[in-house]
């Protein structure tokens, strides 16, 4: 398992670096140019190239990625050319704001998801099922951004029960666990959990119906077994795969919420991805894609030694 | 009887107290701003001149200023922190600014000549311990021509310039005042300079009406009162700003009463805030939103024909319907009755048959269409709303036998092309870009586009217009250092700009803002900034 676990971090290196230069290309390749977050689209050739010297902008593209690669792994992940700020301190701050975000909205999508999908697997053909389908299907088609300015416009413009943006009445800095903080997290929390939640009732459905239809059991039902009993073996069997599903989908939600966390400016990395691609902030760019990259490779290596702890049968070497 | 006696004097004696206190709590104004982040705030913002408005002229102050107290007439340079000016008779790149006394940094440290050598070289010297890379962008490309300051005494600078120009103390209005004595305190504690920048950025000093109390990264900024203020101090007690760059986000934020006034609502919003109560303001701003022609030889629009008959041909009512009156309809680069107006010749309206006759004259009729292509961004910071502007456009224009094609680009590339030129492949052949541009003063107006020597890269002059007669008269105005004698000079460069239609003026802006009535004392002035120090909560 040690073996194991060092090689699964050691690929994580070649992921870093083909991540890296992907979006490093990527940004280069689009029209526009970094030095426009620095100066206005007014500025003088003779000081955009005066700015392009000092931020190194001008030496060749290889030379600055390189120049980028060596301060990464030292630790530092430049400044953003936009704020002046470090990259990490912002990213910092929006890192713990999604996960915040992507957490709570996990929590009640799975929550929903497996409750919803275990009834319809265990029903399935009756009414339960097809209600419990079509709110799957109708979470997983609804683009969340949409149903995002709906909630506003109920919950905030029309109600004023719940904040339209922001992340609390100070701003994320002095974030409490009260209801004046909590309830700036309602809208975009259920926003975010209805794909997540489509896509577990959807899976826990297939699998708890295939498992339900197995002999062994029909043979615990021939030997007595409670129902409680029965449920607690079909979640057994169940498990590995949901969690395999829930482990991805807890990734996407840390890095796919840009429309999300727009629609509520909440200040998680997907406000500070948006914002970076419209200023073209290359170094904020390359550092919240990289550090999302490497979350995502830890949260697959958690949740595969989390199969294997529920399942001794799946073997890793 | 003598309980009633007692209650009247009583509230006599407590009515001129009450009324003293709720004059001095004027309240928190919470702002939702248009910008993705908070603009800079170490004494030369960035994000346009929303920076400007909101981290630069409330907590800083410059050498000369904006006049935003009325609305009724255009806004024009007032001193500042120098209360008056004059260029050297016997070398026209010498300015003698005489500065203002007893004025103090928020930090309890003095206002004064070395103060302004040191913001000078914070941008413009590059041996200086303070010089920031990051504030050249936004402050050299304002003030072109400035070269050094050099101390006379305490209290008078003498700044140099490149060459004669009189528009120096207009261009002076983007250099705002940071504090030596707070700078050098967080240098003590820092790094490099770098550093002591980010630092002095959290926690900056200036002379202005407001000073900084809390700053959030990326969320937001508080300031409160500076009850030392030179002038008319402010009357609300704590101003909070939010970025909050998407349009629908404000509006919500506005109408769940999480802010009390929001920047530029998307005009289609507009009829349901009123219809909740809020107050809609809006007035004409230098802010102008053209095509700007490419005028090198063999394009179609290097012909005054064209250009005038495109001028004419535009129905800006209606465009102005399209926009819920969120416009207003130009006559140039600047408004009737400005002191640079001068007297065209040629009247920009809409006539589409005299439209018609012009094009026919330039060899373009039905047999014969005139095919254009223009660069356009999809949204953009100042650009109004220039997908349905410019398909409207494209739909007006056909009446008269011209066809548009659009190349549409993103906004930041679209910047980037229009520093190459028209001759570049960026422009990939296109005969005019739409970008918005702010007019306050004549080098940003007028000659950055009109002077043959600021072509690309050099500045914006993305047509390659050259014009000796042009560069005259740009000469002349920047040799006249009586004020009138320079505005004399730039109306006539105006009213000869329209004349030659060197820009097809489509629409300028009008900077609506929505916000709640308990706000008052708001006043918006015929420019992109405001006086935060007017408005007050009720």
């Amino acid at each position: 398992m040690f073996f194991y676990l060092i090689r699964r971090i050691a690929y994580g290196i070649p992921i870093a670096l083909a991540v890296g230069f992907v979006c490093f290309m990527l940004v280069q390749i689009a029209p526009g140019d970094p030095i426009n977050a620095i100066v206005p689209p007014d500025a003088p050739g003779d000081v955009v190239e005066q700015v392009r010297r000092d931020y190194g902008l001008d030496k060749p593209l290889p030379v600055q990625f390189g120049l980028w690669l060596m301060k990464v792994v030292q630790g530092d992940l430049g400044r953003s050319l936009a704020s002046g700020r470090p990259v990490w301190s912002d990213l910092s701050s929006a890192i713990g704001n999604t996960l915040m975000l992507a957490a709570s909205a996990s929590l009640l999508g799975f929550i929903l998801g497996c409750a919803l999908g275990g009834l319809a697997g265990t029903f399935r053909g009756s009414w339960l099922d097809r209600a419990a389908v079509t709110i799957a299907v109708g979470g997983v088609s609804v683009p969340h951004y949409w149903l995002g300015m709906v909630l506003v416009v109920i919950f905030s413009v029309q109600l004023n029960w719940l904040p339209a943006m922001g992340a609390g009445p100070g701003g994320s800095a002095d974030w409490a666990w009260g209801w004046e903080h909590m309830k700036h997290l309602i809208l975009p929390t259920v926003t975010l959990s209805v794909i997540p939640m489509g896509i577990v009732t959807r899976t826990v459905r297939g699998i708890v119906a295939e498992i339900m239809n197995q002999e062994f059991v029909t043979a615990l039902r021939g030997k007595g077994l409670t129902r409680r009993g029965v449920f607690l073996h079909v979640v057994k069997n169940a498990a590995p795969t949901a969690l395999a599903v829930m482990g991805l989908q807890l990734g996407y939600l840390m890095g796919g919420s840009i429309l999300v966390e727009t629609v509520f400016s909440w200040p998680g990395t997907g406000l500070l991805l948006n914002n970076a691609i419209f200023q073209r902030d290359l170094p904020v760019l390359q550092g919240t894609i990289l550090v999302l990259a490497m979350f995502f490779v830890i949260l697959n290596l958690l949740v595969d030694l989390m199969q294997t702890a529920l399942d001794p049968r799946i073997k890793r070497n | 009887m003598r309980l009633k006696k007692f209650l009247m004097t009583a509230c006599l004696v407590a009515l001129p107290v009450l009324g003293a206190s709720i004059a001095q709590a004027q309240g928190t104004l919470r702002i939702g701003m248009t910008a993705a982040d908070i603009p800079l705030t170490n004494g030369q913002p960035d994000q346009g001149f929303e920076g400007n408005r909101f981290t630069g002229i409330p907590l800083f102050d410059s050498l000369t200023m904006w006049d935003l107290s009325s609305a009724d007439k255009p806004s024009v340079v007032i001193p500042g922190l120098a209360t008056e000016w004059a260029v050297d008779a016997n070398d026209k790149t010498r300015w003698i600014f005489r500065l203002r006394r007893g004025v103090k940094f928020h930090d309890g440290s003095d206002f004064n000549a070395d103060a302004v050598v040191w913001n000078v070289r914070k941008v413009l010297d590059r041996e200086a311990p303070h010089y920031d890379p990051r504030q050249v962008g936004v402050t050299a490309t304002r003030m072109p021509t400035l070269r050094r300051a050099e101390k006379i005494d305490d209290y008078t600078v003498a700044l140099f310039t490149s060459e004669p120009d009189s528009l120096l103390p207009i261009n002076l209005t983007n250099l705002f005042m940071a504090s030596p004595v707070q700078w050098n305190k967080m240098r003590a504690s820092s790094a490099n300079a770098e550093a002591a920048w980010l630092a002095f950025a959290r926690d900056p000093s200036g002379t202005g009406p407001f000073r900084l109390t809390r700053f959030v990264a990326r969320e937001r900024v508080e300031y409160a009162r500076n009850d030392a203020y030179w002038t008319d101090k402010a009357k609300l007690d704590r101003l909070i700003l939010l970025p909050i760059p998407e349009a629908n986000a404000r509006t919500a934020a506005l109408l769940s009463n999480q802010v009390d006034w929001i920047e530029a609502p998307s005009p289609d919003t507009i009829p349901q805030l009123r219809q909740r109560g809020m107050v809609i303001t809006s007035n004409a701003q230098p802010h102008v939103w053209p095509w700007q022609p490419c005028f090198t030889e063999g394009s179609p629009m290097a012909d005054v024909r064209v250009r005038r008959a495109l001028n004419l041909a535009i129905d800006r009512e209606g465009l102005r319907t399209l926009l819920g009156g969120m416009m207003s309809i130009p006559v140039g680069t600047v408004p009737r009755g400005h002191p640079w107006f001068g007297n065209p010749s040629f009247s920009i309206r809409t006539d589409k048959a005299e439209a018609r006759r012009l094009l026919a004259e330039a060899g373009y009729g039905p047999q014969r269409p005139l095919n254009l292509k223009v660069q356009i961004s999809a949204s953009g910071s100042g650009q109004m709303q220039p997908l349905p502007m410019n398909e409207f456009l494209q739909q007006d224009l056909k009446q008269v036998g011209v066809n548009i094609e659009f190349d549409v680009l993103e906004w930041n590339a679209l910047f980037a092309s229009w520093r190459q030129g028209c001759r570049d492949t960026s422009a990939r052949g296109a005969h005019m870009t739409n970008v918005s541009f702010a007019a306050m003063d004549p080098f940003f107006a007028m000659v950055r586009f009109w002077d043959s020597k600021m072509a690309p890269p050099v500045s914006n002059n993305w047509g390659f217009f050259n014009n000796p007669r042009f560069d005259a008269m740009i000469a002349e105005a920047r040799n006249a250092f009586e004020p009138a004698v320079r505005d004399a000079a730039l109306a006539r460069l105006h009213a000869a700009g329209v004349d030659e239609a060197l820009f097809i003026w489509i629409a300028h802006d009008v900077s609506p803002r929505a916000m709640n009535p308990r706000v008052r004392g708001y006043v918006q002035p015929q420019s992109w900034f405001v006086d935060l120090r007017l408005p007050y909560i009720q």
